[in-house]
């Protein structure tokens, strides 16, 4: 079987990467493909990454509170470039009110401050597409 | 009668040192009074910088607030000093953080969400409409745009008919900790160099009682650094901003004096009071070794400090007022000059206005219920603090070997070694709090639902009405008037003058954040650093 490919990325304007970069490492060390994007991407350049990179996975990290701007922008452009099948997670400070918002466009997983790293993997691997 | 069996396992600190059960007399037995601590304001400052510690001065307490419009933030700022704060400390958005205007591409969603929006003179009025600025100290926390910022406030006391010769705060103006750990720069570092050289010298001439930098280790640490990586690192972005100051021709006791630093307040109580005994000590021998300072204010490191954000959960949020506290009082047993504490619901969104009172309350408490703040240096001479200072000045000198065979501080982030070094630490405490060998509390131990507080959350209203107020004023203001300054501020950006003034002329005319770092940009080019996971 082949290793699942994840594009761990962080769009806006915020440098915080502590967050990306740990997720980063320990999804590597779990045995799968990590892409780290580095910081300030625009939706547009992270679905050519998901589609360069062939992903099955696209994790983003948001502190700053744009994510109800970011996030839908990002899941039509998957829609567009038919990248439905891709799981978008996001990892961040995400308020409550919002989390119901992002699951009904399409975002599987939001891992709110303190989610142990076990369960991010646990759960791409029971979520992610089976590669062929 | 039965006794306890030791547990089977080794005691390390919060940044994984290891701790001994038991220190005596012996393990300090290197350790010279008059050398190596001394008196409370006697060289090298170990036990202090003021002879009377807090009965002389008390801190600051300095809470750090912004958020949403210049207006909104402003009437929290008139709430903060109406209920006994001492100060005030700008947060500024991401959009202003990084030079961006509120109308940019990339300020979308994120405009007055993580600290307020200041785009140009005009919202600088409205944010200290009613506040005198001759009588406040105020804290900015800026850094690729300082210059910018820095020039709207003097603007605005020049309104105000305020004397810039006795304004007095802080600009945060670091921008090798931005390069190291925060990641919000603009230029690359060598031009941000000189615009911070520029700002030595500017103030060192016009506005002599102005803190021109906060070098700040905070960011480092809660990138995930160690204790003695945020000491040490900190440090040496102070010996490479003398370095620099120096370099542009100024001389060292007319500079040195006015810089500050800004540490982390972290869990680990004694470890913490260590760290910020070693940096007075370190400090005070590099100016006086390095840079032969003579004027006893270069010597002497004055600091701000902010209880740890990182350690702040978003379970059981009203644990972190116990959190906050403990590191609230490490921050002042270790002679902090100035303190921001955290409020409870900063794992979640920026704090309510409620939760804010409480972080400062919790700071009146400390300072006038527990009797710390009486006695100058009250852990001095206790064999375990002794022995972490002691390592800790080691530990620092070691790296700034490091770092120095490295050519300084520019190439050495240029090589990606700090922040290599802090992802690192980042990655291990991470595995030792899944690995339980690290406890926090309510997250991997103790686990219990609810609890949930009500949090502030910012409308979209706001990116609305920034953007209204800037289409407003860039039909209201004289276009021709802007073009000029502009042009003066490239002119000196591309020759070797102090780019302040033309700044100042920017600002005055009305020119906004984004177009002032734009004209920059197009001379020195923006910095993207490779990633190091």
């Amino acid at each position: 079987m082949s290793k699942v490919r994840v594009v761990i990325a962080k769009p806006g304007l915020d440098g915080h990467d502590r967050g990306a970069k740990v997720i980063a490492r320990a999804l590597r060390d779990a045995g799968m493909e990590v892409i780290y994007t580095g910081l300030r991407q625009t939706p547009e350049q992270i679905v050519t990454a998901a589609l360069q990179e062939d992903a099955d996975v696209i994790g983003l990290s948001i502190l700053s509170g744009a994510h109800n701007h970011i996030a839908p922008k990002l899941m039509d452009l998957l829609k567009k470039n038919g990248l439905d099948d891709v799981l978008v997670v996001i990892g961040g400070i995400i308020p409550d009110v919002d989390v119901p918002g992002l699951h009904a466009i399409g975002v599987k997983g939001v891992f709110l401050p303190g989610t142990p790293m076990q369960d991010i993997i646990a759960f791409i691997t029971a979520n992610v597409r089976s590669r062929a | 009668m039965k006794t306890t069996a030791e547990p089977a396992r080794n005691f390390t600190t919060i940044s994984g040192r290891s701790i001994d059960r038991l220190y005596t007399a012996g393990s300090i037995a290197g350790v010279s009074y008059t050398r190596d601590l001394n008196d409370p304001g006697e060289f090298p400052y170990t036990r202090g910088i003021h002879a009377s510690g807090y009965a002389g001065k008390r801190w600051t307490m300095r809470q750090f607030a912004g958020f949403g419009t210049p207006e909104e933030t402003n009437t929290r700022y008139k709430a903060l000093l109406a209920a006994g704060g001492t100060g005030l400390s700008v947060a500024f958005d991401l959009p202003t953080l990084m030079g961006r205007d509120p109308d940019h591409p990339l300020a979308l969603g994120e405009v007055g969400k993580c600290g307020v929006s200041v785009a140009s003179l005009a919202d600088m009025e409205t944010l200290f409409d009613g506040i005198s600025v001759a009588d406040v100290t105020t804290s900015m926390t800026i850094n690729s745009p300082a210059a910018m910022i820095f020039a709207m406030y003097l603007v605005v006391a020049e309104q105000q008919g305020a004397d810039w010769r006795t304004l007095s705060g802080t600009l945060q103006n670091d921008i090798l900790k931005e390069y190291i750990a925060q990641k919000e720069y603009i230029f690359p570092p060598r031009p941000s160099m000189r615009i911070i050289a520029d700002i030595f010298a500017f103030c060192a001439g016009q506005v002599p009682r102005w803190n021109t930098i906060s070098v700040s280790g905070y960011h480092i640490r809660e990138a995930g650094s160690t204790a003695l990586q945020e000491l040490a690192f900190t440090l040496r972005d102070g010996l490479e901003y003398v370095q620099w100051g120096v370099d542009a021709g100024l001389a060292v006791d007319d500079f040195v004096p006015r810089m500050s630093f800004f540490f982390n307040a972290h869990s680990d109580f004694f470890e913490e009071i260590a760290k910020y005994r070693a940096a007075r000590s370190l400090w005070a021998h590099a100016m006086r070794e390095r840079f032969g300072a003579r004027d006893e204010r270069s010597l002497k490191l004055r600091f701000h400090s902010q209880t740890a954000g990182v350690s702040l959960t978003a379970q059981q949020p009203y644990n972190n007022v116990v959190r906050t506290a403990l590191q609230a009082l490490a921050a002042v047993a270790g002679g902090t000059n100035s303190l921001h504490t955290n409020s409870l619901d900063e794992a979640l969104a920026l704090p309510t206005a409620a939760a804010a009172t409480l972080a400062l309350r919790t700071q009146q408490i400390i300072a006038d219920e527990t009797g710390i703040a009486d006695v100058v240096d009250p852990l001095g001479g206790s064999y375990f603090v002794e022995k972490l200072t002691r390592d800790m000045e080691e530990g620092a000198r070691g790296y700034f070997d490091e770092i120095d065979r490295m050519g300084g501080m520019v190439p050495a982030i240029e090589a990606g070694f700090p922040q290599r070094e802090i992802a690192e630490s980042a990655y291990r405490f991470q595995q030792a709090v899944e690995s339980r060998e690290k406890t926090i509390v309510g997250v991997n131990d103790f686990v219990q639902d609810g609890g949930r507080v009500e949090t502030l959350y910012i409308d979209e209203a706001t990116g609305e009405k920034q953007l209204e107020k800037l289409a407003r004023l860039k039909r209201s203001r004289d276009g021709g008037r802007v073009r000029t300054a502009l042009d003066a501020l490239r002119e000196a950006a591309e020759t070797r003058q102090n780019v302040m003034p033309p700044i100042l002329d920017a600002v005055r005319a009305y020119a906004t954040v984004g177009e002032m770092c734009d004209t920059l940009r197009d001379v020195w080019g923006e910095y993207e650093e490779t990633a190091v996971i």
